[in-house]
């Protein structure tokens, strides 16, 4: 039996933080009015949480559902259980006016962990990585070096990184760059 | 580098997330407008020298237009705002006023 | 000579030597030694030669601001030229080399020059190499080019690391002398995030040295040694969570709304360490604090740049940091009481100071002074040097009157001079994003005007400069100065200021300056032309005031003109002393001529730096489809499209790119063919409004579409141009997939969302980019339809699924897949969309089953050149941004039916509808050969500027392989009306090929063989 491959089948390395492709994940993205009953209703059929509040990523798990904008949530999902999800959301949101739709094979997904795994994307965006700036239940969309990408910090203190699969690539070769041995930078904790 | 807040994401972020989008509040005039309209509609703009009202999009992050109120002189930022509406609001106009008092710019003072 | 002496060196680890080589010579230093100390320590004082002139040069200084020792360090991958010798660190095994000059430092055959400065002064080349004109092209601009530039390029690829750091914090200090400290201490004691930068490998910056010069206890803070002082606040710095301190890194350039940019040298003393070489921090400050320091100002005097003349507080960092002596025997030239410290300094280590020559007349000895002559150093005031003597190494001094002319009163044999012409507060940093400066005539220098900062995002000051770099000299000025900046910074970030008080010290108390500017005041032109004021750009006093006369008046022309301040240290040491020679030629104030504008980075950083991650493989974004791993295997030639690599034809082994594309074309028209058309634009766009809305972004109907069809579409922009074209699926009532051309997609959605967000944002509609989320194949030819059917069950058939119809089915072991009955090849052709992940699973199937009809993948050319061969346009080849849907003969998809689209409006004026616009023929050669691209058909006569008329161009232009023979579409005046004219298009060597105007669809013109 085929299945289905993520783009770099896993890769990883290890340096002062360990960078790992984790694979195919399921993905939806769903544009709606985020404060309606319909949407409570449809985040919970379709990821069991609540919907997030402006750039907060509610966390259960693999399953995740964040904050991308104001009429926008991502939900995260067994990669094998989006057909259903979707039909869930489409069931929760019928008659009203909304999208929902399949982006889990237009993504890359990262796991950065180690003690200085904020360092990593320090390097790379152009956000406050400290701790007391961005932390748990926060999600946040910028540019990687020359690409966008969004991130947060999951319940093990791991940074998840986003991008979109054609540049998982480039992705992966900046996170190890910026994570070789040696290039510790030393200010955030 | 210009620092923006997005008032969609709350997002204070650097230039680099940001792309702008010319001048803010022009009103679109399509088939049916007369040749001096349209012409003002797509390329007389303004070249403010102080106070000025840009559109902006936070592209590398939420995706959305916002307007923000400059000076182009210090790159004061009085404040930045909606996109959907069709004049600055009355808080911004204020902090203008009080910042640059006696501005004006286009039909706004 | 100049020497290592046997105490003395606070900076040092003598238990550690370090060898190293200048120009091959092997030479011996210490851990702790820059590289200027360690040549200085080996008596090799000859260093460089200047640009101009090829003039011996030694270090006149002994930190950021020397202009002299440059040298080019290392070699091979880590070769790089142009590196201060008085920045550079030493570290074992450092090699490095003189520049500048042929065959040898010691004896340069470009010294010439300096026997024939009177023939080159200021402007020499503007004024020599004008005439005759074509004479610049070929015979001036490469020999002046030859001797252009400072220091070799690197040859060899750059094998070390660089990388970006975005950091964020409350407050950054720039400068970690005693009043970076300091200022640092007061904001970090609030409890402010602070970022201490500095930018030599030791805290405590020039104080130390300072108050080491002058006898024990009389310069102290808080009653203990400076030194001590340091350790001690650096130590409770160290304690401060909220504290980041770090060395070896400068404060590079302060920009808008608090960016500041740091340079950190994280390996340079080290160069075999793991990490980086180089990080650049990119740091958004809340408040700035620029505790940067004085920098020392020579005197100009005949022969001031004679190797051995050096600032007089570079002699005694020197002596005391490093433990080296300059000269046995060195004269101290002066017109402030500071330069007394350096004679006190080497008097005490017992070197010779034959005597101190002050320019000033005071009414009674001060402090400094009664010390010095304590010691037995003879002090004349009152005096100068009249010149000079010695050729690679300072001989003597003559000595002469400030106020005369230079007549020579006495001949003092020396081999060193230390000069001080007064102090300048480093105020770049302060300056760099528009902090404005006064002139503080007390010291004759300018210091940041304070109530002028540069301004913030709130329209705040955001930048307080602290102690010296505010004009603050004495100890006790600096630290209060710096303790109030901290305070302040803190404060203007909202925190809460507590009650500690800044240190006290005890300072020697100085006698005034006094401003001087030549020495002698009356020195003649001889005297005036060996006065240097930028020593690496060989400008001197007569050139400045050369300028003035010819009416180089401003100080930004002036410096221009004369290249003043234009060298790799930007006039750090000569832009002062520059403006003041040029003011008193134009008679007018200091202030009045004002400064040049300080500029980022305050000294040159790496390249590489800045580049960061961007280099190899991270240079930039390479887009990869997931069938991409294939095409690399298979012979791929690749072309970027936007960020993506498209195969643009698979070669196989001794196939030519033209033999390539030519069997693709083939087998695919006669048989099968295979595109990877991943990187097509796939745009979802849903809700009640998307009928409407899809109607004012295409200009044709989209609304009337049916469920399950697809429709060719046009995208104009507002001022009516073409920007994007594409095929249009209904997926139901209220869901459209637009597809848009590969380079069109992030494009046309934000185009999208923008119109949305910015003047419809009452329609109900949301679009996604979907373009990822699909592999997207294109099985085209005669076989396509057999060779489908053998994956799945689902109908195929043209009564099933007809042109321009598209259907969900199942393909080989459960794909999901949509297939789309759209042709841009004009064969029978569907394109499979299926998730991405499963696309390479898919592409291998296909080529399987398709073995058998001899499947074969095409690339990008082959596409281009079956869609020409169809008379189908390319946005991008056929447009340009100034064409429009009616210059292509695309009435037939602008519906006239509705009452706008973006662009409508835009192509009713009068230009739009003009009948002379160039409209798309097809082009046929008459020879049959291949049109060059973007050749230009001429008509007759000539225009008002005498250029030959045109009536046309070539917009594509192929040869086919279905027709054997060249094709070529364009835009041709009156073209559709011309049909079988025969038109010149000339080519770059002067010959003309002459083409028929054709219809512009070669192939299959009724859609037969995409219709079956």
């Amino acid at each position: 039996m085929s299945k289905p491959v993520s783009a770099l089948e896993g890769a990883s390395y290890q340096g002062f933080a360990k960078v790992e492709e984790v694979g195919l994940r399921g993905m939806i993205t769903i544009r709606g009015d985020l404060k309606s009953a319909g949407m409570k209703k449809a985040a919970a059929a379709a990821t069991g949480l609540d919907v997030p509040g402006q750039r907060e990523v509610k966390l259960d798990g693999d399953t995740a559902l964040a904050w991308m904008s104001s009429d926008e949530l991502l939900a995260m999902v067994p990669y094998a259980e989006v057909d259903d999800r979707i039909a869930a959301i489409d069931k929760a949101l019928k008659g009203k006016h909304y999208l929902a739709v399949n982006v889990s094979d237009a993504r890359a997904i990262f796991r950065l962990s180690g003690g200085n795994a904020r360092e990593v994307i320090a390097k790379l965006s152009p956000v406050d990585m400290s701790s007391d700036a961005f932390g748990l239940g926060q999600i946040r969309r910028t540019r990687m070096a020359q690409v966008p990408a969004a991130f947060w910090v999951d319940e093990t203190g791991a940074i998840m990184v986003v991008c979109f699969r054609s540049v998982a690539q480039y992705v992966f070769d900046l996170l190890k760059g910026a994570a070789e041995n040696g290039n510790q930078v030393g200010y955030l904790n | 580098m210009l620092i923006l807040t997005c008032p969609c994401c709350g997002v204070t972020g650097e230039e680099t997330e940001f792309h702008a989008g010319g001048e803010a509040h022009i009103k679109r005039f399509g088939p049916g407008s007369d040749d001096e309209q349209f012409h003002s509609y797509m390329f007389a703009k303004e070249n403010a020298k102080g106070v000025h009202f840009e559109r902006w999009r936070h592209n590398n992050g939420c995706g959305k237009w916002f307007h923000a109120a400059r000076c182009t002189t210090t790159l004061e930022v009085f404040g930045t705002y909606s996109a959907q509406t069709y004049e600055p609001p009355k808080e911004i106009k204020d902090k203008i006023s009080a910042r640059r008092p006696g501005w004006s710019w286009r039909e706004f003072a | 000579m100049s020497t290592r002496l046997a105490a003395g060196g606070r900076l040092l680890n003598k238990d550690r030597a370090y060898n190293f080589t200048f120009n091959g010579k092997r030479l011996t230093g210490y851990q702790g030694d820059t590289l200027a100390s360690a040549l200085l320590a080996n008596d090799q004082m000859l260093i460089g030669r200047s640009f101009k002139y090829h003039r011996p040069r030694g270090v006149v200084a002994s930190g950021a601001e020397e202009p002299n020792g440059i040298v080019g360090m290392g070699e091979g991958a880590k070769f790089e030229p142009n590196q201060r010798v008085t920045t550079t660190e030493l570290f074992d095994g450092l090699t490095c080399a003189s520049q500048n000059h042929w065959p040898s430092l010691e004896f340069d055959v470009g010294a010439i020059n300096t026997k024939l400065s009177r023939f080159l002064p200021a402007g020499f080349y503007y004024k020599t190499f004008i005439s005759p004109r074509p004479f610049w092209k070929h015979v001036y601009e490469p020999i002046i080019r030859k001797s252009a530039g400072l220091g070799k390029a690197p040859k060899e690829r750059d094998q070390d690391k660089y990388e970006h750091f975005y950091a964020f914090s409350d407050v950054v200090v720039i400068g970690g002398g005693v009043a970076g400290l300091q200022a640092a201490y007061a904001a970090g004691k609030t409890g402010a995030k602070v970022l201490l930068m500095e930018q030599t490998a030791h805290w405590g910056g020039r104080a130390p040295v300072d108050s080491a010069a002058v006898n024990e206890g009389k310069e102290n803070i808080n009653g203990k040694p400076v030194d001590k002082f340091v350790d001690e606040i650096v130590a409770e710095l160290e304690k401060m969570d909220n504290v980041t301190m770090r060395t070896r890194m400068m404060g590079a350039g302060v920009y808008d709304h608090g960016y500041v940019l740091g340079y950190e040298r994280v390996n340079d003393h080290q160069p075999d360490a793991a990490g980086p070489r180089h990080r650049l921090w990119r740091v958004r400050a809340g408040h700035i604090i620029t505790a940067t320091g004085a920098i020392e100002r020579p005197l100009s005097f005949a022969g001031n740049d004679i190797p051995g003349v050096l600032l007089a507080s570079a002699v005694r960092d020197y002596a005391i940091n490093y433990g080296v002596s300059v000269g046995d025997r060195t004269v101290v030239v002066t017109n402030n009481d500071d330069a007394y410290r350096t004679a006190i300094t080497l008097k005490t280590l017992g070197l010779s100071v034959p005597v101190v020559i002050d320019a000033r007349v005071l009414p009674e000895d001060s402090a400094l002074m009664a010390e010095a002559k304590a010691q037995g150093i003879r002090v004349m005031m009152g005096h100068a040097i009249a010149s000079v003597k010695g050729g690679k190494r300072v001989t003597g001094v003559e000595i002469c009157s400030q106020a005369g002319e230079g007549a020579v009163l006495e001949t003092i044999d020396c081999d060193a001079v230390a000069m001080s012409g007064g102090w300048s507060p480093v105020v770049h940093l302060w300056s760099h994003c528009g902090g404005k400066l006064v002139w503080n005539t007390d010291f004759a220098m300018f210091q940041p005007d304070v109530d002028k900062p540069p301004l913030g995002a709130d329209g705040n000051g955001f930048v307080t400069p602290a102690g010296a770099a505010n004009g603050a000299l004495d100890l006790g000025g600096i630290l209060a100065d710096a303790d109030a900046a901290g305070k302040a910074a803190a404060t203007a970030t909202g925190h809460k200021v507590g009650k500690g008080k800044a240190p006290t010290a005890e300072s020697v108390e100085e006698a005034p300056m006094a401003p001087v500017w030549l020495m002698p005041q009356g020195a003649g032109i001889k005297k005036r032309m060996k006065a240097w004021l930028d020593y690496q750009n060989d400008v001197k006093v007569s050139d400045v005031q050369l300028a003035a006369r010819e009416g180089f008046e401003s100080v930004e022309h002036a410096k221009r003109y004369t290249t003043l301040g234009m060298a790799t240290d930007q006039g750090k040491l000569s832009n002062i002393n520059g403006l003041a020679i040029l003011s008193d030629a134009l008679n007018q104030p200091i202030p009045q001529t004002g400064t040049t504008t300080f500029r980022p980075p305050y000294t040159p950083i790496s390249l590489a730096a800045i580049a960061g991650e961007a280099r190899d493989e991270r240079f930039q974004p390479i887009r990869k489809t997931p069938i991409y791993g294939w095409h690399e295997e298979n012979g791929a030639f690749f072309e970027p499209v936007g960020q993506w690599r498209r195969p643009y034809c698979y070669q196989k082994p001794g196939e030519s790119v033209h033999d390539a594309v030519k069997r693709e074309i083939n087998q695919t028209r006669e048989r099968l063919g295979l595109l990877d058309a991943s990187t097509l634009g796939k745009i979802i766009v849903k809700g009640p409004d998307a009928g409407k809305f899809l109607d004012m972004l295409y200009t044709n109907m989209m609304s009337t579409l049916k469920p399950g069809k697809c429709r060719y579409g046009l995208m104009c922009n507002e001022n009516g141009f073409l920007s994007d074209d594409g095929v249009v699926a209904r997926i139901d009532e209220d869901t459209f997939l637009c597809h848009t051309t590969t380079g069109g997609a992030e494009t046309i959605h934000g185009h999208m969302e923008e119109w949305l967000q910015t003047e419809w944002w009452d329609w109900k509609v949301y679009t996604a980019n979907v373009t990822e989320q699909y592999a997207q194949i294109a099985v085209v030819g005669p076989q396509a339809r057999k060779t489908l059917e053998k994956l799945t069950d689902a109908d195929l058939s043209s009564e099933a699924l007809p042109f321009m119809a598209w259907a969900d089915i199942t393909l080989g072991d459960g794909i999901p897949a949509r297939a789309y009955r759209i042709s841009f090849s004009g064969e029978l052709s569907y394109e499979i969309a299926v998730p991405a992940s499963r696309g390479r699973e898919l592409w291998d199937l296909l080529l399987a089953v398709g073995a058998e009809d001899g499947i074969t993948p095409y690339g990008t050319e082959g596409l281009h050149v079956m869609r020409a061969e169809k008379g189908f346009i390319m946005i991008g080849d056929e447009t340009d941004g100034t064409v429009i849907p009616q210059d292509l003969n695309m009435q037939w998809a602008i519906s006239k039916k509705k009452e706008d689209y973006l662009g409508k409006r835009a192509q009713e004026r009068s230009h739009m509808a003009d009948p002379k616009r160039w409209k798309l023929v097809g082009l046929q050669t008459v020879d049959g050969s291949v049109l060059p691209d973007g050749a230009y058909c001429v008509a007759e006569g000539t225009n008002e500027n005498g250029q030959r008329n045109v009536q046309g161009r070539v917009t594509s232009t192929y040869y086919s392989p279905t027709l054997d023979k060249g094709i070529a579409m364009g835009l041709v005046l009156h073209g559709p009306d011309r049909m079988g004219e025969v038109i010149d298009f000339p080519k770059v060597d002067g010959t003309i090929v002459k083409a028929k105007i054709v219809d512009p669809i070669f192939y299959d013109k009724d859609g037969e063989k995409q219709n079956v």
